[in-house]
């Protein structure tokens, strides 16, 4: 009985908290025409949470692609069609990976600098001054960040994928030794424009959903030091499911 | 007191905090053009009570009227209208951390008005000159001391020109040097500028200084009003203690606890 309530507790609980973030996903929608008016701000936050965010993207791509590279080369070898690198790359790329770690990277980097940012404004009365001095928080704070992120990630994914394909294609072709006419003319062949919508319609929306959630976990952070650890971890952890829980959820709807 | 030239009307307020009452039955008149100061042991309501003033929560019961807007039945554009008029200093200053002093001091004028940048960098550096810190315009907020960043935030304060200044708190923290700054300053734009001003403080001997009147908070009521000279023989044991720092009183020097000699002896049995 204690289990059944606990459970139906839990359970209102998380309706409550998923009422409260759909409410303020349609406050930051409802204030960002007029947000966009102000296009230096968002060029700002899509300076802070994408270019800033490009060295470790960049750099996880390259890796990954590599390591795609490496596992493909082994497995497609065992069939004898190890020309087929470049597709199966590309597919992974483009499709899954590209927008997922780029999404769980997105969250550990800008989402937590967006969520402690918002909740040290908030403990240290930045957010009541600009309520007093009669700005609108939500419009000159929160929604520029907002926006700017999610601009950011679909530019990041995308990034991330092509950097990871040369990965790919450098051990595949320079060490592994597949035919570089091969891989390009094959990828070319089998990857079609079906495959990158589905990278990009998963990147915008896993983009809205990390933008989300960190300004939400920041503006709501409780006004404390610890409050704002809570909402930096809890940013990253909440991101990570959620964008996990979405990508099965999209790549269902294509298929 | 003349109740036309009260430019905040409180009557009978109630507001309490996860079902505690802070304020119960809270009558208050604040005058326009003087300096009014919200005094009252740690915990009062003080903060509270400014919160209420400036719109960041709403009243159980009774009313509230600011500068003849109701506050109880304030709309979303009418109270930022109010606060347009108001300037208020926070206890920490708030300064955006992103922005340089000129830029803090700007922030008001640049959301709110179209005015062209040459007579904004006139605007704002009138207003860093009359806290004394036109030479640090270019400074960030991590480089000012405790003193100077409340300085800038009442050049902040002061820029879109309010009818009323609220200062919370601008004390603490401060040494004589910084302290003494502030007093001066405080004085010194209510009387130049015209400006309402109400301090909220529990520093007795710093608001005798500057204070035309003061009301004494206790309990979730106006215990004691009036100017500092006449709340230093005010016939009450509560603003006596208060007023004369005095460790015991109505606000008692222990917290509630059992018997001392009954939860030693209780102790030692256990042991």
């Amino acid at each position: 009985m204690k289990l059944v309530r606990e459970l139906w507790s839990s359970l209102t609980e998380s309706l409550v908290a998923l009422g409260s973030i759909a409410r303020f996903l349609f406050r930051l929608l409802a204030q960002s025409p007029r947000a966009l008016m102000r296009c230096d701000l968002i060029a700002q936050q899509i300076y802070n949470s994408g270019a800033l965010s490009l060295v470790i993207i960049m750099l996880s791509g390259l890796f990954v692609g590599m390591v795609l590279g490496l596992q493909g080369f082994e497995l497609l070898q065992r069939f004898g069609s190890e020309e087929a690198l470049g597709t199966a790359a590309t597919i992974g790329l483009v499709k899954e990976l590209g927008p997922v770690v780029t999404a769980l990277l997105f969250a550990g980097r800008a989402g937590t600098a967006l969520a402690s940012e918002l909740g040290l404004m908030r403990a240290t009365d930045q957010i009541s001054a600009m309520e007093m001095m009669a700005v609108d928080p939500i419009r000159r704070i929160v929604v520029p960040r907002f926006l700017g992120g999610v601009i950011a990630m679909p530019l990041l994914a995308a990034i991330f994928s092509v950097i990871g394909i040369y990965g790919a294609q450098l051990v595949g072709v320079q060490i592994m030794g597949v035919d570089a006419g091969s891989f390009w003319s094959q990828m070319r062949s089998s990857v079609g424009l079906s495959d990158i919508n589905e990278g990009i319609v998963k990147s915008c929306i896993f983009g809205v959903a990390c933008s989300l959630i960190a300004v939400y976990e920041g503006y709501y952070a409780t006004p404390t030091a610890e409050g704002v650890g809570r909402a930096t971890t809890r940013t990253v952890v909440t991101s990570a499911v959620v964008v996990l829980f979405l990508d099965y959820l999209i790549t269902a709807a294509f298929l | 007191m003349n109740q036309s030239a009260a430019i905040i009307e409180i009557r009978n307020l109630g507001y309490a905090i996860g079902g505690r009452p802070v304020f119960d039955g809270l009558d208050m008149d604040i005058p326009r053009g003087r300096i009014t100061a919200i005094m009252g042991p740690s915990g009062t309501g003080k903060t509270t009570l400014l919160r209420l003033i400036t719109g960041q929560v709403a009243a159980d019961s009774g009313s509230l009227i600011v500068a003849g807007q109701d506050m109880n039945a304030v709309r979303r554009a009418d109270l930022y209208a109010l606060r347009r008029r108001m300037g208020m200093l926070f206890q920490n200053g708030a300064l955006l951390t992103d922005f340089s002093v000129f830029e803090n001091v700007a922030f008001p004028l640049r959301e709110h008005t179209d005015l062209p940048e040459r007579l904004i960098r006139q605007l704002v550096l009138t207003k860093l000159q009359a806290v004394g810190l036109r030479g640090a315009a270019e400074l960030m907020p991590a480089e000012l001391s405790g003193g100077m960043s409340r300085r800038v935030a009442l050049a902040r304060a002061i820029v879109m020109d309010p009818e009323i200044l609220i200062y919370d708190e601008p004390f603490v923290g401060l040494d004589p040097i910084s302290l003494g700054v502030i007093l001066r300053l405080i004085r010194r734009l209510n009387d130049a500028l015209g400006i309402t001003s109400i301090v909220v403080s529990h520093d007795v001997q710093e608001i005798s200084t500057v204070a035309d009147l003061v009301f004494l908070l206790s309990g979730g009521k106006v215990v004691a009003h009036g100017t500092p000279p006449e709340l230093k023989s005010y016939p009450s044991e509560a603003v006596r203690q208060f007023v004369g720092g005095l460790a015991d009183g109505p606000v008692p020097f222990h917290f509630p606890a059992p018997d001392y000699f009954t939860e030693l002896l209780a102790r030692d049995e256990n042991s």
